[in-house]
């Protein structure tokens, strides 16, 4: 279980956040959506603790993973991974190897995370904040430039992961992700949230907060991995 | 890798402590004591220390082409030797020298963090260090200008070269507890660079104390590049090559490489003292070559071989 119930945030004199109170609980699959600018990124901060004033979290409990997270160095894809034992203060390999094994990297251990693709190396940061093992895990934008198959990977991936009692908040820009892997769907705009629910039901609101018109059409359409077809 | 590396260490130690000016060999005892002792202690006192600096700075700034020169220390260190020389108070009292150089570095640090303020992130400590520097440099440069006289402008300038003849065992009583001190912190700080790697937000939200890592790592640099340059001199280069070499061998996590850094730098420092000393021997040269060129020159084309390496 994871909250925010703070005070408005402000960064660099504009308000970002106002009156925002936001929850998530075990086994959830959160989808954070809303334009550039609406907060989501600092609203993911903030749960993670890393805004000044919000409340430090428990690293051993909560994982964040920024978005674009690289590494500065040219660590093998099992290095990285053993970065998210940092918390825990041990270096043991069994959580190490299951994250790998989760995020499909475990042939790519040995490889260099400079000398992956886009995709294996997202897999790879995300196998880091799956080796916490943790009870929360916040994730910005995992899915960006990536290919749509890929993205769809990973976001089956995250479904399992609170399938297992994972709480998984995730900010997203594709609507359809949201609308076909997320429990719940949390639109944000102009810092405030302006819906909260099943991401069907939340998603006229999602589409309002993006200036989209809404509808149904039946124009033919690509359709996730195994696919439920979209309503 | 470690264990060759240490080997490496004791086998140039050893034949530093066979050569010198009075040719190869075993010494007589009082040229071991006197000389050949303190010399061999402080290069690898040094070298290592510096190795290791350069391996903690680079993980701290996740930017390979960190120096521990970057942060201003030796130069401050330099300016209290050059304060010593400009009043000639090291020919009546020997140890004023390395004690200047002490109390230089000492207050570049305290500069340093007034710069840098209570919570130090890599962009203002970089940028404290280019201010610290550039103050040391310029202030060098004024005491050389108003120099007495151009005796003390040829001494300083020879002295800022770097070398480690004629150095006795007050100097290693002078730099070791500095430098062992220093290198004690930066051992410890693995973990927290290991994180940083991800950048100061993530490692933050692993539950490492950025801020605390930062001031750590320029706390330990200054103990050790301030305590090296008050006996040594402007010994540069070493710290940014040692980290390049050992990269290829031992991967590029900054935990593993700090060991190996202080072993690397170590053998660096001697291999080249070992080259100053020989010079002379070998070659017409009146004096020994100054030990700061000679680490450029042994380490540049390594740097330059690893950099043709890695380009695509």
């Amino acid at each position: 279980m994871i909250e925010w119930r703070g005070a408005p945030v402000s960064l660099g004199g504009r308000v970002v956040l106002r009156d925002v109170a936001f929850r998530a609980g075990a086994g959830e699959l959160v989808a954070l959506c809303g334009p550039n600018g609406a907060g989501k990124s600092t609203l993911l901060r903030a749960l993670a603790g890393l805004l000044p004033g919000s409340p430090p979290q428990d690293p051993r409990r909560v994982a964040w993973l920024p978005q674009g997270a690289r590494s500065a160095w040219g660590l093998r894809v099992a290095e990285v991974a053993a970065l998210g034992r940092i918390p825990h203060g041990d270096a043991r390999p069994e959580p190490v190897a299951r994250a790998l094994a989760a995020c499909g990297v475990a042939h790519l251990r040995d490889a260099r995370i400079d000398r992956l693709s886009g995709g294996q190396a997202r897999r790879a940061m995300l196998a880091r904040a799956l080796a916490t093992e943790p009870a929360v895990l916040l994730l910005d934008e995992p899915t960006a430039d990536l290919d749509p198959a890929a993205a769809h990977e990973i976001m089956a991936l995250l479904r399992a992961t609170a399938a297992t009692g994972c709480c998984v908040v995730v900010v997203l820009h594709a609507l359809d992700l949201a609308l076909h892997h997320a429990t719940r769907l949390v639109v944000l705009a102009e810092g405030r949230i302006t819906a909260d629910g099943p991401p069907a039901e939340a998603l006229p609101a999602a589409a309002a907060a993006f200036g989209l018109p809404f509808g149904t059409d039946l124009a033919p359409r690509l359709l996730p991995p195994g696919g439920r077809r979209a309503e | 890798m470690n264990r060759a590396l240490a080997g490496l260490v004791g086998a140039l130690a050893l034949l530093g402590l066979l050569t010198g000016a009075a040719g190869f060999g075993v010494p007589d005892p009082l040229i071991l004591w006197q000389l050949r002792l303190p010399r061999t202690l402080l290069a690898g006192l040094i070298g290592g220390g510096l190795g290791l600096c350069g391996a903690v700075l680079q993980g701290a700034l996740r930017n390979p082409l960190a120096d521990p020169g970057l942060l201003g220390i030796g130069g401050a260190a330099g300016l209290g030797a050059v304060v010593v020389f400009y009043w000639g108070i090291g020919a009546a009292f020997a140890p004023a020298l390395p004690l200047a150089g002490l109390l230089g570095a000492g207050l570049g640090c305290a500069v340093l963090f007034a710069f840098t303020g209570r919570t130090p992130s890599a962009p203002t400590l970089i940028l404290a260090g280019v201010g610290l520097s550039a103050i040391a440099s310029a202030l060098q440069v004024l005491a050389l200008a108003f120099a007495p006289n151009p005796y003390a402008l040829a001494e300083v300038t020879f002295w800022l070269m770097g070398g480690l003849q004629d150095r006795a065992l007050i100097h290693v009583a002078l730099a070791a507890p500095p430098i062992l001190l220093g290198g004690a912190l930066l051992l410890r700080l693995g973990r927290g660079l290991d994180a940083l790697a991800l950048g100061e937000e993530t490692a933050a939200s692993l539950g490492v104390p950025v801020a605390r890592t930062l001031a750590l790592a320029a706390g330990g640099i200054a103990l050790v590049v301030g305590a090296g340059t008050a006996v040594g001199g402007g010994i540069g280069f070493v710290g940014l090559v040692v980290p390049h070499l050992l990269r290829p061998l031992l991967g590029e996590r900054p935990a593993a490489l700090l060991p190996a850094s202080v072993l690397g730098g170590a053998a660096l420092l001697l291999a080249a003292d070992l080259v100053a000393r020989t010079a002379p021997l070998l070659l017409p040269l009146a004096q020994e070559p100054p030990l700061g060129v000679l680490t450029a020159l042994l380490g540049a084309p390594f740097l330059v071989r690893i950099a043709r390496r890695l380009a695509p």
